[in-house]
């Protein structure tokens, strides 16, 4: 059968209505300079030679045999269930429907994920989800900016720099200045952002301090503190977390976080390239009216049956036009559905001990390297599941440890010139001590 | 439709009422019914400064939002509080109890370039 509803008589008769001779002719208006093509597209394969194709460039993948790579991404143990609902076709292959109120199940689905955010980020509402941690933390800065309607946003070197990236390209189009907040990167230093450095760069036009709990550089910071010196300064604190990290750390709202933002994908999202990964963002009550992408609300029918709808939609592109809070309402309701089916299977409890077998394996890893005279703490302070150690030539052994089919973590001198001899290293409860044991004795090897 | 006699309006559907040199600003019934139901109303901070058609604030209705576009130039000495429990005012008493802010009167002479009731009613007929 054929997909393409007209056939050529159909195209004729309209090409003639308009009296155009040809569909080529469609494009007479666009210069032959600007165009597309021609396109040099090998002949057609049958399918076992497609099959074939595939499996010789799938063949170049190279899947480590051991990662300590986190830096921002973490391979977590997702249960069966996971798959299982977000496969269901109810959910797979179904865009939000117009008319959303029909799909009382996605609805239902998205208004338990963002139940679960709140409960886990202390906070009072949350979206139905973003692209990814990078463009919530964006979004975040510009809600910022619209509830002080202040113009700039100090931000922490701690970040992630690819957030920090995807935060200047958001700014850069409404005139957002971004100024940064350094971390003191002292050889045995505090790895965090100092609350006096913050309280210098903020000021009575910056509209909030946005700071990374743990870091980049996986350490904990004086979150209480600096979110008093932004609020000192009259703007607002933006929390960046780890979603996985709540079940240990005080929530955000409690140290007086306006906004969170995280990337999700620890919950039930598997590690992989370009994702499709999911952002989180929370705000208080106060605020909803200027919260960026889909709410969905829990109310009554007329017969007082409980069901769902998308609500306040008078803050979206589709009823404010140019004026809404965000150019972008589109979620990740597939990734969003991963996240809540996974904390649904794992359960307060599960999820505490994920973080505890994490934090618990990265000592085990730094103690590891630390005793056989292999590496050193870089920082002093408190680390999570991701610690920054100082490893003598890190480049050339990360390298090395590479083409073995190890990733030795993130060296941090790709993206901080100082942390040059520093990688980072992460462990959750998939590292096994096997895992660590070979990373010792193969670091070993590279000195 | 006839509107109060003794109110400005601008094409963007504000009126005002001067009594010295203050000015009650609000949304006309027609605006009202309009927008439909009103669920939320962003009133001005007292002591912001409004310039004439500039946005001073927000109203927000079951199907749409609108900005609320300032008669006349000022600066807020009182907002209608009661709009933050009941913005449904706007619909039920535009002209009355549903008053959105107060300004000090900048420029009397702004009231020039506003319409009278009849030529309110002109052209939103």
């Amino acid at each position: 059968m054929t997909y393409s509803p007209h056939t050529e008589a159909d195209r004729a008769r309209m090409l003639d209505a308009i009296g155009v001779a040809s569909v080529d002719g469609l494009f007479d208006d666009i210069p032959s300079a600007v165009r597309a093509g021609p396109w040099s597209v090998p002949p057609p394969l049958v399918e076992q030679e497609v099959r074939a194709e595939l499996a010789r460039l799938a063949g170049r993948n190279r899947i480590p045999e051991v990662s300590f790579l986190g830096a921002g991404v973490y391979r977590h143990l997702i249960p069966s269930v996971v798959s299982e609902v977000i496969s269901r076709p109810e959910f797979a292959t179904s865009y939000t429907p117009y008319q959303p109120e029909v799909s009382q199940g996605t609805l239902q689905s998205i208004y338990e994920f963002q139940s679960l955010i709140c409960e886990l980020t202390g906070m009072e509402v949350a979206t139905a989800s973003h692209y990814d941690g990078a463009t919530a933390t964006a979004e975040a800065a510009l809600m910022a900016c619209r509830l002080t309607r202040r113009t700039r946003v100090a931000v922490s070197a701690g970040l992630n720099p690819d957030y920090r990236r995807v935060l200047e390209t958001y700014c850069s189009g409404p005139g957002i200045e971004v100024v940064d907040v350094p971390v003191d990167l002292a050889e045995g230093g505090s790895g965090t952002t100092e609350p006096s450095s913050a309280a210098e760069a903020l000021g009575d036009d910056v509209a909030c301090l946005i700071v990374a709990h743990p870091n980049f550089l996986g350490q904990l910071e004086p979150m209480r503190e600096l979110a008093d010196a932004a609020h000192a300064a009259g703007g607002l604190f933006v929390a960046v977390v780890e979603p996985i990290s709540l079940a240990l750390l005080e929530p955000p709202g409690d140290y007086g976080a306006d906004l969170v933002a995280a990337e999700g994908q620890p919950l039930g999202v598997p590690v992989s390239f370009g994702g499709p990964y999911v952002g989180l963002m929370a705000a208080r009550m106060a605020s909803v009216r200027q919260m960026p992408g889909r709410l969905v609300g829990a109310t009554r029918d007329v017969n007082g049956r409980k069901g769902y709808v998308l609500t306040l939609q008078a803050r979206e592109q589709h009823i404010r036009r140019e004026k809404a809070a965000s150019n972008i309402c589109t979620n990740q309701a597939l990734m969003a559905l991963a996240a809540t089916a996974y904390l649904t299977a794992v359960g307060p409890i599960g999820l505490r001990e994920v973080a505890e077998l994490s934090m618990t394996q990265a000592r085990h890893l730094t103690g590891a390297l630390v005793a056989a005279g292999l590496a050193e703490r870089r920082f002093g302070g408190t680390y999570l599941n991701e610690v920054a150690l100082r490893v003598p030539d890190a480049a050339r052994r990360h390298a090395a440890l590479a083409e073995r089919g190890i990733v030795a973590g993130y060296p941090l001198g790709r993206s901080e010139p100082a942390l040059h001899d520093t990688l980072l290293l992460a462990a959750t409860e998939v590292t096994t001590d096997a895992d660590i044991d070979r990373l010792v004795a193969e670091l070993e090897e590279t000195r | 439709m006839s509107y109060p006699d003794d109110l400005r309006y601008s094409k963007e559907h504000e009126w005002v009422r001067l009594e010295d040199d203050r000015a009650t600003i609000g949304i006309t019934s027609f605006a009202a019914d309009e927008l439909g139901d009103i669920v939320f109303v962003e009133l001005p901070e007292v002591g912001a400064t409004l310039s004439q058609f500039g946005t001073f604030g927000v109203v927000e209705s079951v199907k749409a939002v609108s900005d609320l576009y300032a008669p006349v130039s000022g600066e807020v000495v009182e907002v209608n509080e009661a709009l933050g429990d009941s913005p449904e005012l706007l619909n039920s008493d535009p002209f009355g109890k549903g008053w959105i802010a107060l300004v000090t009167l900048s420029d009397a002479a702004e009231l020039d370039a506003l319409l009278d009731a009849a030529a309110y009613a002109d052209e939103t007929a």
